[in-house]
């Protein structure tokens, strides 16, 4: 049975830049985001990709049209508001992990939580939980100097999940990682977006054909538009024997 | 973890930890000796009016401060002894003088007169002698920080005050002088004498109150009384002795303009410091403003770090202002480094206070922050 979708997006347009310079980076992007699915989003540099996540993601305002998130309209809300919903409902894992140097594994994790606003011996818990999910139960006082790309990307998945967000946005999250680390990253999101615990909808902005054989959805965008939607056929079931099989490895580690 | 955050961020870089603990180190030690001054000064300039067991004053019109005393006629004393509500009046006896060293050689002193069994001003802290022996017919007291500038070795020096001579019979310690020019105690009589005064002439009429007298009501009445001389509780006085020596003269401004620029310095070097340690986390914030954290948590970890700075900085800037204190008091300098518990509790408020101000820019920094730049990197 198809899920209600946790974020719409509606004929959302971006002007990038003002007067004469002005780009229209996004030209009428229609999408919404459901719980279970892991969707890509991919197309060429310049086509929008990142301007579209950064709207998604509630850190961009769109020029003209609507978004919904978590049954929130994101309209007129101001910078703290936008905020205010990233923290709730977003996570966020990025092409460069973005960890914080000085935090541990278990710190940068425990962080998203602090900046949710929760606290106490359960949050250290909970940030122990994910990292454990992302097989990094045996890393969790290293810090991201000491740890490899893969690795740091799996602090990031942890970070992404702990608070329970609907969504999660990921900006090209198998870039910077080799082969090996970049599978095992996609089938950690596959496996995120299944679990029937918490499902969240999950969204990866890539340019990496590597990682289609994971998604349930593909969006393409070119200048600004999307320009076509394909759903590989049988991927729910390949894709949720991988995310199984996966949790067990990871599992075994921690 | 904000704390946390601020703490690792804080310690991450070294060197420039350094120089932030230096910046705040040298405002710190700067203005805890320029402040140390300036309450030393004062409690020097105050000490003798503090010291004085009157509740009122009567001097000569135009009387600035205690050392620079005019002669008044003694018929004043008479006539506050006569108005309701005095107890006393005790005379004395101020003047700048040449002191004649035994070796040649003269230092100007600020002779005081005042009889000890008057009970008015009596040399405090003695360390060495008897006050009863200033009833000796040549008898003086003076302060042991002087002894070389008086050119006096101890008890039993002699010298010589308008050609009489004196004789040391006693030694204080820790009474000095903000004019640095040393007070010599002596006999009332002995001082009207030895200064060449009338036997009508005092310079100042120490008034003690009756037990339930009111200090303003007497004052006022006194003032009536008496049209031709000041008359001034003792508070008055203490304020107009502090005011000359400390604003008239542009001492007590040098002193708070020293503190007001390492204030300044310590605030530059911190902001700086902050400024660059923020720019260098930068990503770091705009990935706290990504996942959600409102600009306040931000502010929290700069100000956190600020705080931290200022903590441990307060605690080096003040063991190293302490040690100045404790080495300057041993060598018992004429003007003392003084260090309060509200001095101290002070310092500290004006070290959180540089390190908020010295944060402004790196919060201002952050809160420009644009959280999409997390993509671009």
């Amino acid at each position: 049975m198809t899920q209600p979708s946790v974020l719409t997006a509606s004929n959302i347009v971006k002007d990038l830049g003002a007067g004469a310079g002005a780009v229209r980076a996004l030209k009428g992007v229609s999408l919404d985001l459901r719980p279970g699915e892991l969707t890509l989003l991919m197309g060429p540099s310049g086509s929008g990709k990142t301007t579209l996540l950064s709207i998604l993601g509630c850190i961009l305002t769109p020029t003209e049209g609507t978004l919904t998130l978590a049954g929130n309209d994101t309209f007129g809300l101001n910078a703290e508001q936008l905020a205010n919903l990233r923290r709730h409902h977003v996570g966020f894992i990025f092409q460069s992990y973005n960890l914080f140097p000085t935090l541990t594994a278990e710190e940068n994790v425990r962080l998203a939580l602090d900046v949710r606003g929760e606290r106490g011996p359960g949050v250290v818990v909970r940030a122990q939980r994910a990292l454990q999910q992302v097989g990094l139960g045996h890393r969790m006082k290293s810090y991201p100097g000491n740890m490899s790309g893969g690795e740091q990307q799996r602090v990031a998945v942890a970070r992404a999940i702990a608070g329970k967000p609907s969504v999660i946005l990921a900006d090209e999250p198998t870039a910077a990682l080799d082969s090996e680390n970049g599978n095992a990253v996609m089938e950690l999101l596959s496996e995120i977006a299944s679990n029937p615990e918490n499902q969240h909808a999950v969204l990866a902005v890539t340019h990496d054909p590597r990682t289609i054989k994971y998604a349930d959805r593909i969006l393409k965008i070119e200048d600004g538009r999307i320009v076509g939607e394909d759903r590989p056929p049988g991927g729910d079931d390949n894709i949720h024997k991988l995310s199984r099989g996966k949790k067990r490895k990871f599992d075994a580690k921690s | 973890m904000t704390f946390i955050l601020a703490f690792r961020n804080l310690f991450h870089d070294r060197v420039r930890l350094a120089v932030t603990l230096i910046g705040i180190l040298f405002a710190i030690v700067l203005i805890a000796v320029q402040l140390g001054l300036y309450l030393g000064a004062r409690q020097i300039i105050a000490s003798t009016i503090d010291h004085a067991k009157g509740d009122i004053w009567i001097m000569a019109y135009g009387n600035k401060n205690f050392e620079e005393a005019q002669p008044i006629n003694q018929r004043a004393r008479f006539v506050a002894l006569s108005t309701p509500g005095v107890a006393a009046v005790i005379p004395m006896i101020t003047s700048f003088v040449d002191w004649k060293k035994p070796d040649g050689g003269t230092a100007t002193i600020v002779l005081v007169g005042a009889d000890p069994e008057d009970g008015g001003l009596v040399p405090w802290d003695l360390v060495d002698g008897d006050i009863a022996a200033l009833g000796a017919r040549d008898a003086v007291i003076i302060d042991k920080t002087y002894l070389e500038d008086l050119g006096a070795s101890g008890l039993g020096s002699t010298a010589q005050i308008n050609g009489s001579r004196v004789r040391v019979v006693g030694l204080t310690d820790g009474i000095r002088s903000f004019t640095t020019t040393p007070f010599v105690f002596t006999t009332f009589s002995r001082a009207r004498s030895l200064l060449g005064l009338g036997p009508d002439q005092i310079t100042y009429g120490l008034v003690q109150l009756a037990p339930s007298a009111n200090p303003d009501a007497v004052r006022a009445a006194l003032q009536e009384r008496l049209p031709s001389e000041q008359v001034l509780t003792k508070a008055e006085f203490r304020n107009r002795s502090l005011n000359h020596w400390m604003m008239s003269t542009g001492a007590g401004v040098a002193l708070i303009g020293g503190a007001i620029l390492g204030l300044i310095v310590g605030t530059v070097i911190v902001a700086q410091t902050l400024y660059s340690s923020t720019k260098d986390h930068l990503n770091e914030f705009a990935t706290l403003r990504a996942l959600g954290s409102s600009t306040g948590y931000i502010h929290k970890v700069i100000l956190s770090q600020a705080a931290l700075s200022a903590a441990i900085g307060y605690g080096l800037g003040m063991t190293i202002a302490l040690l100045i204190i404790y080495v300057t008091e041993s060598m018992a300098l004429p003007l003392p480094i003084v260090m309060t518990p509200g001095l101290a509790a002070l310092l500290f408020g004006l070290t959180l206070f540089m390190c908020a101000i010295s944060a402004i820019a790196a919060i201002s920094k952050v809160t420009r922050i644009d959280p999409a730049m997390v993509f671009s990197r």
